[in-house]
């Protein structure tokens, strides 16, 4: 096996377990008293100490060693949590994160900063640490616990005993218990062993090679129980492993006996001679059991005492959910997602070589070969949608990670706010994902920063004091909408008038709807805060906000009501590389329309002088799109309006000619066009020729104002005529 | 079982380490190495000695090496023998064998100390 492959597993592992731990950090604030996000906490912590160690990482186990001891402490409730506590946990698992990244990076040793911030985390942590640590010496020395009188008490037995029976198939796997065993003894003093030997009733029938052995260990160590346990790590899955650590309570001994398939009393024989129990000690704990007259374990548990009902309910739900994720791992594989990029590029220039099969075939008017290009399209068509899917991610990840976001926010700010997520199971290109979420995280804290008043002024406005940020996501015709929302303050519609005036992007007294109004919100240098803080309101950011996101070819909106909250809209396509296109011809030009902003297409006829045509009753606002490119008026006899739609708006494109749907692959315009209005990317034909890719949400927004600014159109020509001898593939964006 | 336990720690108290002085008794003679890969074959030869009537006894001093599945084969006729209430005494067990049994703690239990 490679290291190297290993180690790599192990980074992105621990980053997984990582960002579990944060998250059930999150959530362990609002309900603290969860022992099963406790536990799940401390399971975190552990397994990433656990995997640190095999590979050496010295550092990261030292540190999440600390983490886990608090961890443990909490776990057993003698600390209590706090929000200084978990903001401390969050820091840590912050900075266990970045040591992680550092051995991603090939640092695999600690450098001088971040042995300074784990010295002042420790630092703070040991504080919580020496808590638990006193308080379990007190227990184990001085007193048993509350109630903790027979069964439920402690065992005076000063060693680790280990419990083992080894798989079936141990031998026949290449391992062998006895250097295992052998193992053990360097870690620490066997002081007592028992071997059991248990083939059944099938003593003479029994497989030589099969392994029917079991041991009782007694163990003197001063390794903790990781460090034991690891000793079994290679067998763990096939083998029964119970390791109690000393002064475990002998309800532990009972609930072993129990687990194990060998009869009680020889068990319990066993377990007083290693020395682990006393016989009296077992005695009373067994009588207890037997007169409780083969009720389960985890009754006898709950009628000592020692557990409450709700403990073994969520340890039986974490079972079946441990089963359920195993099944599920195996079904699922790791894929480098460049591998994947190749494969949807790949698929990309598939599309264009079929497009462009299809129109020899029917140029050549030979019937076979269209009926082979035709059903050769079908199939392309699905390996696309197929391709496309496998790099579909869930939004899941990118909204949990702001529940960090709105946690920390809102305790710098002093406020307190609760995230809701909506959603999070809807999919988007990983592309996109990893695009969208700085442009997210920007509207975010916005919302936590502007969009919620502070607890004084929401409760003297009647509102909870805590305020809620919601995140919702949802698909809609081709794209993804994802919502970010506030039952903040609203935006104040008049005071972006009048900065908007001051700033000269309106003119005064100019009657403009609340969609326009709040637009402006996205111009440059627009900020309505009269307090700048270190989060936002600095007046750059809407702006880029907004940009970002066309840059993506979506849309962003704002609606919002003064006292009630702000909600901002943004509307992205699925995925950046492939999409359904529709053709249409402008002389010798043709363009292409993403084909799910489409609604229909209708012939052209407009109300005499003026831009709007009454389509079935209603007026529909076009643009011709020869104006808009600055193209001399049509020779055509017949022109067409294709009607879209984006974000709820209709808008009218008149065309010369239909072409028809093609399936576009989106190849990036260069850069010395990127200043280009209401063109989003360019594509090329079957003939080989290059189409341009309308922006339709920008048209549509176009026909908003009221006049066309020709200006660009020279632009475009000239794109058109250069892309048109671009000389390689260019790649699509992906 | 725990019957077999008891059985055991008898027939270790009643003989001495080095085996029984009396009567002659077929001795078995394992020779190499106890291991996985000629379990299959020792088994045979074990279950084989153990189904004649007369006592007997195993030679070890020749085993070379011992593992999991050499040891389980051990236990095992130490199981049939007294489940039969036959005589099994395992004879001058080699420095390998010793030393496995010791690490188990089966040296006892197997009669071989």
């Amino acid at each position: 096996m490679n290291l190297d492959s290993v180690l790599l597993t192990f980074i992105a592992e621990s980053r997984e377990v990582l960002h579990e731990m944060e998250n059930r950090l999150l959530a362990v604030e609002s309900s603290p008293g969860d022992s099963e996000t406790l536990n799940a906490i401390f399971r975190a912590a552990h397994t990433v100490k656990g995997s640190a160690g095999l590979f050496d990482l010295d550092h990261i186990v030292t540190f999440t060693h600390v983490v886990e001891t608090v961890l443990d402490g909490l776990r057993k409730g003698e600390l209590t949590v706090s929000k200084d506590l978990v903001a401390l946990l969050l820091e840590s698992c912050d900075h266990v994160r970045s040591l992680i990244d550092a051995v991603a990076e090939g640092r695999r040793e600690e450098d001088a900063d971040s042995r300074a911030a784990a010295a002042g985390l420790l630092e703070r942590l040991r504080r919580y640490a020496a808590a638990p640590e006193a308080a379990t010496r007190v227990r184990s020395s001085v007193d048993r616990p509350p109630g903790g009188a027979g069964p439920a008490g402690v065992v005076d037995g000063s060693h680790w005993h280990i419990s083992v029976r080894f798989g079936r198939d141990l031998l026949r796997n290449g391992m062998d218990p006895l250097s295992l065993i052998g193992y053990l003894g360097r870690l620490g003093t066997i002081k007592r062993i028992e071997t059991l030997f248990d083939a059944g009733g099938l003593v003479e029938e029994m497989d030589p090679e099969s392994c029917y052995l079991g041991v009782e260990i007694a163990f003197e160590s001063g390794a903790d129980k990781s460090t034991i346990e690891r000793a079994f790590e290679f067998v763990r899955d096939e083998c029964r492993i119970s390791i109690l650590p000393p002064h475990s309570r002998v309800i532990e001994y009972v609930r072993l006996i129990e687990d194990l398939p060998e009869e009680p009393s020889r068990l319990g024989q066993i377990l007083t001679r290693c020395g682990s129990v006393t016989a009296h000690e077992l005695e009373t704990a067994l009588r207890m059991q037997s007169s409780a007259s083969a009720a389960p374990i985890g009754t006898i548990l709950v009628q000592q005492g020692a557990v409450a009902p709700a403990v073994v309910e969520a340890a039986l739900a974490r079972q079946a959910r441990l089963r359920d994720a195993k099944a599920q791992e195996g079904r699922s594989i790791r894929i480098d997602a460049d591998k994947l990029d190749r494969l949807i590029n790949l698929v990309g220039e598939l599309i264009i070589s079929a497009a462009r099969a299809d129109l020899v075939g029917r140029r050549t008017r030979n019937v076979e070969l269209q009926e082979c290009t035709s059903s050769l399209s079908g199939l392309v068509q699905e390996v696309r949608d197929t391709a496309l899917q496998l790099r579909m991610v869930k939004i899941a990840a990118t909204f949990n990670r702001f529940q960090r976001v709105v946690h920390d926010v809102a305790r710098e700010l002093g406020k307190d706010i609760a995230l809701e997520i909506a959603g999070e199971e809807t999919e988007l290109d990983k592309t996109v994902v990893e695009k969208i979420s700085d442009p997210l995280m920007h509207l975010v804290r916005n919302a936590i920063d502007h969009g919620i008043e502070s607890a004084e002024r929401r409760v003297a406005a009647g509102k909870s004091a805590r305020g809620t940020v919601s995140l919702n996501a949802y698909h809609d015709s081709g794209s993804i909408i994802i919502e970010v929302s506030d039952d903040g303050g609203g935006i104040n519609r008049d005071r972006i008038v009048a900065k908007a005036v001051e700033r000269g992007l309106i003119e005064p007294g100019r009657t403009l709807s609340d969609r326009d109004v709040f637009a402006l919100v996205f111009e440059p240098g627009l900020s309505t805060v009269e307090q700048v803080t270190n989060l936002s309101g600095r007046g750059v950011g809407m702006d880029v906000v907004k940009r970002n996101i066309e840059a993506l070819r979506g849309a962003v909106e704002i609606a919002s009501e003064e006292g009630v909250g702000t909600a901002v809209t943004v509307r992205l396509p699925l995925t950046l590389a492939i999409i359904n296109g529709f053709l249409v011809g402008l002389g010798d030009s043709v363009f292409v329309i993403p084909l799910e902003t489409i609604d229909e297409c209708l012939e052209f006829t407009a109300e005499p002088g003026h831009d709007y045509t009454n389509v079935r009753g209603q007026a529909l606002p076009f643009v011709r799109l020869r104006e808009v490119f600055g193209l001399p008026p049509t020779t055509a006899r017949r022109e067409s309006i294709v009607v879209v739609n984006s974000l709820g708006r209709r808008a009218g494109i008149v065309v010369d000619t239909l072409l028809g749907e093609f399936q576009t692959v989106i190849k990036p315009l260069g850069t010395i066009f990127s200043h280009l209005r209401f063109v989003s990317g360019s594509t090329i034909l079957g003939n080989g020729n290059v189409a341009l890719i309308l922006d339709a949400a920008g048209l549509i927004q176009h026909v908003g104002h009221a006049t066309a600014t020709p200006s660009t159109g020279h632009d475009v020509a000239a794109a058109s005529r250069a892309t048109t001898r671009l000389p390689e593939p260019v790649r699509p964006s992906t | 079982m725990s019957a077999a336990d008891a059985a055991a720690q008898d027939s270790c108290d009643d003989s001495p380490p080095s085996g029984p002085p009396h009567s002659p008794a077929p001795i078995l003679a394992i020779e190499g190495e106890m291991t996985i890969y000629r379990a299959a074959d020792l088994k045979k030869a074990l279950i084989g000695a153990l189904a004649a009537d007369a006592p007997i006894r195993v030679d070890l001093s020749r085993v070379t090496e011992l593992d999991t599945a050499g040891v389980q084969l051990l236990v095992l006729a130490r199981h049939i023998a007294d489940d039969r209430k036959k005589e099994l005494v395992f004879l001058a067990p080699s420095e390998a064998v010793r030393a496995v049994l010791q690490l188990l703690n089966l040296d006892r239990q197997l009669g071989t100390r």
